[in-house]
């Protein structure tokens, strides 16, 4: 039979499955996809603990997936209220949490998971910048992931609308009011998102609707897309060589491995039930994980006309939240809430320039010059304390600092009131996260770096 | 080359560690520790109280009556002692205030106390604290419409349900060496039925129970959860041992291309 792939197609050995298998492999791309995916895509062997965070972002949204489905048979995207005072979506998660078998578990599976999502994403981004995983010829790889985690954030930031809790409807407020910024079609955008003129039940069914069927469709193309075009160009390592330049006589890598089993079962399998270890102490001991994983305030239903003291997004939002409040100027015309607005897409949307903001000759932090760790660390520190200062509120002093005063009672001028400022520091940062980008093409360049080496280093 | 990479990490695990800690700064009021217990006692007690004093304006109907059960109230005791007027023990604990009465005679809507456990927890401590030191910081303020007012609440919308027990407690305004106003609560000047100790553990018992409420499976979730882990710790090893022997393949120069 005529195949489409090079792969020879399975050949039965006698036995009842294997007949099956060939009766299918003929009809399908069973083996060849097989090869391609798993058995015959060979990886570099010198793989370390940073190279687990892909696996277990699939790990995360099969657990999301799945706890997700279980949720929809209960939860009820209603914000009317019940019999007994409380908003009908609010009173259904603890219908689920209460009465449901199981309920309890599966919900703290699915909110625990909604962190942990970003947890290892941002691990396995921070990995990619580490190694140089968006250079050339992977570009395209990290675009996905950039659309991915862009897609990733859109989900999460929708599903926290639904248990209709204080913070789920004053943080949709906030956000969605953002869209006003934009010129000309703001308020007539930010009214479409939220189909009313305040976030109500129609903004919940909408949401509702996104957060369970449009964005996951989305989500898991762009995560077939991101794989696929990983396994066209191949995985980068923590060397950042290419071990497709030395090949032996079958076109096999001498640096590669199969991924399956050597990184599938020997690498990631352990590596998973570590990371279930750590998500289950979480889920069975601190399902509220301090009040980051769920927010204490959503324990009070949502109330249209008690707006909170205090509104803070979910942690995974905090450091692109500090950046949109770290805009208070009116540069060019432009009014501050939509240079805040900018700041805050522009600062994930930047990433995705990376590839061709990077001019260094060495991919891998292992062989890049001190310019390049300096100015990563700092980028670090700053990302956490931009997402830390995202949780406090405006005009929050570290240290527990008073400003000093003067008889007007107006903060005056004096060292410690500059430094210990969280709004300062936060705007600081900012900048240095935008610099850090813009500036790379000319540091990237001149930064020693040291030999890059031919083959993998692998003891 | 490996070992920068390390040193690098290390350096980002080290301030991604003391970055919150050094940044902590607890402000707002202060909170006294809730001695909350999960012994049946102190939340049978509990349920008692929340009754009697709680479940007129109050409803918590996230909850079943027939719950108590989990708290080893049996049925019989539970109707006998704990359903008033036509409830079933299958009901939810609700009330027949209106949120339109509830609106005209105080103000606001008395929450619901399903989650209050959980909600009110802060910065400044626990959920529990903050219930047990608001309950017990109610003085009379004949300024305000109920005639009473709270310490840690001001211009609070309830009054304060528990007075018979606690008496008549009342506060005055002092003012510290900075020149800050702040309120001191003076303890009654004759206790109610029960005395200041007494008062303090009934208190700290329904306390207790309004945290069974808020999530009554949390003592299950924890034991299944150390059996959880356990299973997780084996497999890891069997995983970590399967992995290892596999790699072998990997590390092995005879079976090299």
């Amino acid at each position: 039979m005529a195949a489409n792939s090079n792969y020879e197609k399975y050949k039965s050995n006698g036995t009842l499955l294997g007949g099956v298998l060939e009766w299918t492999d003929a009809r399908f791309p069973l083996t060849s996809m097989w090869k391609a995916h798993l058995s015959e895509y060979y990886a570099p062997k010198n793989f370390n603990f940073w190279y687990f965070f892909g696996s277990l972002a699939l790990l995360v949204l099969v657990i999301q997936v799945v706890t997700g489905i279980f949720l929809v048979m209960n939860y009820k995207p209603d914000g009317t209220l019940n019999a007994y005072g409380l908003p009908t979506a609010f009173a259904s998660v603890e219908y689920i949490m209460r009465e449901v078998s199981g309920g309890w578990l599966i919900r703290y599976l699915h909110s625990t998971g909604a962190s942990a999502f970003f947890i290892v994403v941002y691990l396995h981004m921070f990995r990619g910048i580490l190694y140089g995983s968006y250079r050339k010829p992977r570009e395209l790889v990290w675009i996905f992931g950039v659309l991915i985690f862009l897609c990733l954030m859109a989900e999460a930031f929708m599903g926290y609308l639904l248990p209709w809790g204080q913070m789920s409807y004053w943080g949709a407020q906030v956000i969605i009011n953002l869209f006003t910024a934009i010129p000309f079609v703001g308020p007539d955008l930010s009214l479409l998102i939220r189909g009313d003129y305040v976030v109500s039940d129609a903004t919940l069914n909408r949401f509702f609707a996104f957060h369970v069927i449009a964005v996951p469709l989305v989500l898991i193309g762009l995560v077939v897309g991101h794989v696929l075009a990983l396994h066209e160009v191949g995985s980068n390592n923590p060397d950042g060589v290419e071990i497709k330049k030395y090949k032996n006589e079958k076109g096999v890598p001498l640096d590669g491995i199969a991924f399956h089993p050597y990184y599938t079962i020997a690498h990631d399998l352990p590596a998973a039930v570590i990371f279930l270890f750590f998500f289950s102490a979480v889920v069975f001991f601190a399902p509220e994980g301090g009040g980051y994983f769920l927010e204490y305030n959503n324990f009070l239903p949502a109330d249209s006309m008690k707006t909170p003291p205090h509104i803070a997004p979910v942690w995974y939002f905090t450091p692109f939240y500090s950046m949109l409040r770290a805009m208070v100027w009116n540069f060019f015309w432009i009014e501050a809430k939509l240079w805040g607005v900018v700041a805050m897409g522009g600062g994930v949307m930047i990433l995705a320039f990376l590839p061709w903001l990077d001019r260094s000759p060495a991919k891998s932090i292992r062989y890049r010059g001190p310019i390049f760790k300096t100015l990563l660390t700092i980028f670090v520190i700053g990302f956490l304390i931009l997402g830390y200062l995202g949780t406090k509120v405006p005009g929050y002093y570290f240290f527990g600092y008073t400003p000093a005063v003067g008889a007007d009672n107006e903060i005056v001028f004096s060292p410690l009131n500059y430094l210990l400022s969280g709004d300062l520091i936060a705007q600081l940062f900012t900048v240095y996260y935008f610099l850090f980008f813009l500036t790379m093409p000319y540091w990237s360049k001149i930064d020693k770096c040291k030999p890059v080496p031919e083959r993998v280093t692998f003891k | 080359m490996k070992s920068s990479v390390i040193k690098l990490l290390k350096r980002f695990a080290v301030v991604a560690l003391l970055a919150p800690a050094l940044a902590m700064a607890s402000e707002g009021v202060h909170l006294d520790k809730a001695p909350v217990s999960n012994k049946q006692e102190n939340l049978q007690h509990g349920a008692q109280l929340f009754v009697n004093y709680c479940l007129n304006c109050h409803g918590a109907s996230a909850v079943r009556y027939n719950k108590l059960q989990e708290i080893g109230l049996s049925e019989q005791l539970i109707t006998d002692n704990l359903l008033f007027t036509s409830e079933k023990i299958g009901d939810l604990m609700t009330v027949a205030l209106t949120r339109e009465d509830a609106e005209a005679w105080f103000g606001t809507v008395p929450p619901d106390l399903s989650l209050i456990a959980r909600a009110k927890a802060s910065e400044s401590g626990t959920g529990a604290d903050y219930l047990y030191t608001y309950l017990r910081s109610f003085y009379r303020d004949p300024a305000r419409p109920t005639g009473w007012n709270n310490k840690i609440f001001a211009n609070v919308g309830m009054p304060h349900a528990l007075w018979d027990l606690q008496g008549v407690q009342t506060a005055r305004e002092v003012t510290d060496e900075h020149g800050k106003n702040s309120i001191e609560l003076v303890p009654p000047a004759k206790a109610g039925k029960l005395s200041a100790a007494e008062y303090d553990q009934s208190v700290a018992d329904l306390v207790s129970f309004l945290v069974w409420i808020g999530e009554p499976v949390a003592d299950q979730r924890k034991t299944i959860g150390y059996f959880v882990l356990i299973f997780l710790a084996g497999l890891y090893v069997l995983t970590h041992a399967l992995g290892k022997n596999l790699w072998k393949d990997v590390t092995d120069p005879k079976k090299q291309p």
